[in-house]
């Protein structure tokens, strides 16, 4: 009896928990869009307030998390293509595996790029 | 004659499992199929749209020291960003409502806890994209209260 059924692409190893990734990060991205937009409203208050708050965003934890948060849009964007691959290239199902690795080293290229320039901008002061 | 089990059946042998389906089916005719193309047609459009967002306000020159009431009001003053964002604001709005969608679909059991927790997110998601274009578009880089000009306002010289 076979232990795993084959052409299985969301059960176990990359095609599950790239899935996982996927929804974690997707969710995370959603709660800060609600955020991003009541933050932006601001400016329909008044200019001051609005720059108050994204004086108040300007600090050294906040530029971690922002750092974090790009983490996750690359990913999510770099996986996102990556689905679309899977679903609509021939090929794409037979190598999901190597396209996630390609995900991910595309990742790494654009996030060691963003948090280069954002945290140094951010952290080494004006 | 052998007889097959239909897949739901829960009588299939060889130690499978056949999963019991517990949810009532609704008729919505191809709603899931389409949003499921419009997960991935959104998708490509949103890395483009988010990317260029992200390199504009965040690695461009003074990149977030430069962000304030005046980098907003200068980009709103173009057609062009004002679309930009609009387009963000409502793609990126359907694409995680839809997302988080599924997403209480797959694990809130119980159908009135589902039904629930949607309508909270379909009011949340309803309340920001009704904001967020009604700020895009009343937006006025110069306010002006009781004949006065707040600070901090992009006003021309007059």
């Amino acid at each position: 009896m076979p232990t795993k059924p084959a052409g299985t692409l969301y059960r176990g190893r990359e095609g599950m928990w790239s899935w996982v990734g996927h929804r974690i990060t997707g969710v995370v991205i959603f709660f800060f869009l609600l955020v991003h937009v009541l933050d932006t409203s601001l400016v329909r208050v008044s200019p001051e307030a609005y720059t108050a708050v994204i004086g108040a965003y300007k600090n050294p934890l906040m530029a971690l998390g922002e750092t974090g948060l790009v983490a996750a849009i690359i990913f999510h964007a770099f996986n996102g293509l990556r689905v679309i691959a899977i679903d609509f290239w021939k090929k794409g199902a037979k190598y999901q595996r190597q396209l996630l690795w390609i995900v991910l080293a595309l990742w790494l290229v654009t996030f060691a790029g963003f948090a280069i320039r954002h945290l140094s901008l951010a952290l080494g002061g004006h | 004659m052998t007889t097959i089990e239909s897949p739901r059946s829960g009588k299939i042998g060889s130690g499978k499992i056949a999963p019991k389906y517990n949810r009532s089916g609704s008729s919505r005719g191809n709603f899931e199929m389409i949003a499921w193309l419009f997960m991935r047609l959104s998708g490509i459009v949103l890395v483009v749209l988010i990317f260029g967002h992200l390199f504009v306000n965040l690695m461009v020159g003074e990149g977030i020291h430069a962000i304030d009431f005046g980098f907003v009001a200068g980009k709103w003053a173009d057609p062009f960003w004002q679309f930009w964002d609009l387009a963000m604001l409502w793609l990126a709005m359907l694409h995680g409502t839809n997302g988080v969608r599924t997403i209480i679909n797959d694990y809130a059991e119980k159908d009135s806890t589902r039904f629930w927790l949607k309508m909270v997110l379909y009011a949340a998601t309803l309340v920001i994209i009704i904001l967020g274009t009604l700020v895009i578009f009343t937006f006025n880089p110069c306010p002006v209260v009781d004949g006065v000009q707040l600070p901090g306002g992009f006003c021309p010289a007059p």
